[in-house]
């Protein structure tokens, strides 16, 4: 029976390369997927194109596809990604570009592109899912739309005989589920199939984590070599169990664990995992050990894709001015404390006006609070932390000013302050009908 | 005894919702789980750091519940001043949670 092997080379955008390559090298693989986008990263991409129109695809693009272009060329494994981000075409232009320098002419690239939809936005009545109101509201802070679409335009791509394929926004588990469609020639209404396919999506999307990356807890879950942590392989056949597992001495595991732990990561009802493809019912998986790093998988099904999609909005909201500065020894907790109540009175008597404000002292409450906290042992050391929200760069910078002048201006012993600010983009959703998005495949040769 | 003696965790996020998994070790302790963590014990345990509701999944064919936090305080990872932006962290507070001795 026929198997596809489908690696994941990253999880993320700032995600390491060497396992990429380890994989590409000796994974046997017939597709190499990197997933690059997470909810925030595409509106970031937008702005970064709005100031260079070249610009808007993943900042490591570049590095990845140069790593792992030639292993893949020599052994035809077909690379899927979402590092398009903001600018498929341009991602494109320079993938071109690289595979003619490196020697690859005759190399096939593919864009999809029609998630950007801020123009049907702008156009329509559309309402944010979170807080009930008319996106309209948002006016002009309102700086990306995209739609998460879904496998079908990867799987026409590969049709068409691409090598490298670079999406916007293709929902995570699509760019798994494309490749499978493409192979096994499932229909897109073939739901359980779909169900299966975006389980092997779910579970190899955030790459590391499921081979013992997020997971070490020394003394009660040991991994074994995590430097060199090995990234995820899925041995999918037509029907029955997937097999997931990695480089053979590679770093990390493959265990009945670590492939729960992902089972379950940014779950939330684990029969109806909506994606563009379909609603995946994940509630009957089993998961069984076959081997050393070998755990099947097996059970999904899925039901009819959803008629709306998701479209995420990113839109301007600000600017977080931070500083932070430590104290230690006898009596730090108490002249952090102190440190804090100043910077909150002076930023007060200043005049700004935060939309909110809050100060943390990290090694004591930052992460869970007071509560959870206070029975703690108070440390040796502590590190203030003020972080503010406020409507100006000018406040922004005005938060870490106040930190930083704790030096000589705050309690005894303050130590290495550090400041910064930054825009906020924040994002929100609402959901637009299947039918306004169109996606177009674009294929062109080095 | 701790919960973390019996499983593991894992916090994940979107948007405004965080979810965090508990996973039994050794299946046999998973009617214990069911029985003793409730989505009310685990609303209770993180307080005011979760605004809405606590929805608990129960998953038998992998001895594992699935928690679903509605409304984490701050609006979630892309606007929060929170140093822990995504809530990473929660999963190791809910295993601090101590449950009696026994089956």
């Amino acid at each position: 029976m026929k198997t596809v092997r489908i690696g994941c080379g990253a999880g993320f955008s700032g995600d390491r390369i060497d396992p990429a390559l380890e994989l590409a090298t000796q994974g046997r693989l017939d597709y190499l997927v990197f997933e690059c986008l997470a909810e925030r990263t595409i509106a970031l991409a937008h702005e970064a194109r709005a100031q260079n129109p070249d610009a808007g695809y993943d900042p490591w693009l570049v590095k990845r596809i140069e790593a792992v272009l030639p292993a893949c060329v020599e052994q035809s494994v077909k690379i899927v990604t979402n590092m398009g981000g903001a600018n498929p075409p341009g991602a494109a232009a320079v993938v071109k570009e690289l595979a003619r320098t490196l020697g690859y002419r005759g190399l096939s690239i593919a864009t999809v592109t029609g998630d950007d939809v801020l123009d049907v936005l702008r156009a329509g009545a559309f309402t944010i899912t979170e807080t009930g109101a008319p996106v309209a509201t948002l006016g002009e802070r309102l700086v990306s739309a995209n739609a998460y679409i879904g496998a079908a335009p990867i799987a026409q791509a590969l049709a068409g005989g691409a090598d490298v394929i670079l999406t916007g926004r293709a929902a995570d588990p699509s760019l798994f589920v494309g490749p499978l469609v493409h192979e096994f020639g499932w229909s897109m209404n073939d739901w359980d199939r779909l169900g299966r396919g975006t389980l092997v999506g779910h579970l190899l999307e955030c790459a590391g984590q499921i081979t013992g990356g997020y997971f070490a807890d020394p003394g009660f879950k040991d991994v074994s070599d995590l430097k060199r942590l090995g990234f995820p392989i899925a041995e999918v056949p037509e029907q029955g169990a997937i097999v997931i597992t990695k480089v053979a001495g590679s770093g990390g595991r493959v265990t009945p664990a670590t492939c729960k732990e992902q089972l379950l990561y940014e779950l939330h009802d684990p029969a109806a995992y909506v994606t563009p493809d379909t609603i995946a019912d994940f509630s009957r998986v089993r998961v069984t050990e076959v081997g050393y790093d070998r755990v099947a998988v097996d059970g999904a099904t899925g039901r009819p894709a959803p008629e709306h999609l998701k479209v995420m909005l990113g839109y301007t909201d600000g600017y977080i001015g931070e500083g932070q500065i430590s104290y230690a020894g006898p009596g730090a907790v108490k002249r952090a404390r102190l440190a804090a109540a100043i910077v909150g009175e002076r930023l007060r008597d200043a005049g700004v006006q935060a939309e909110e404000l809050r100060c943390d002292l990290i090694g004591v409450d930052a992460l869970h609070g007071g509560r959870l906290s206070a029975a703690a042992c108070e440390p040796y050391e502590v590190r203030v932390r003020v972080a503010a929200r406020v409507p100006s760069l000018d406040w922004a910078r005005r938060i870490g000013h106040e930190v930083e002048a704790l030096y000589t201006n705050g309690p005894a012993g303050g130590a290495g302050a550090v400041t910064s600010m930054r825009k906020v983009l924040s994002m929100a959703s609402t959901l637009v009908p299947a039918t306004l998005v169109r996606c177009h495949v674009r294929c062109e040769v080095a | 005894m701790t919960l973390r003696s019996l499983a593991h965790s894992r916090t994940g996020d979107k948007g405004t919702t965080l979810n965090i998994s508990l996973i039994a070790f050794d299946e046999r302790h998973y009617p214990k789980l069911v029985r003793e963590v409730t989505a009310s014990r685990v609303k209770s345990l993180f307080g005011d750091l979760i605004t809405g509701d606590v929805i608990r999944y129960e998953l038998p064919a992998i001895a594992a519940l699935n928690f679903v936090l509605h409304g984490v305080a701050g609006g979630g990872v892309t606007r929060t001043l929170a140093l822990d932006a995504h809530g990473k962290s929660l999963s190791s507070a809910l295993l601090d949670m101590e449950l009696p001795d026994g089956d």
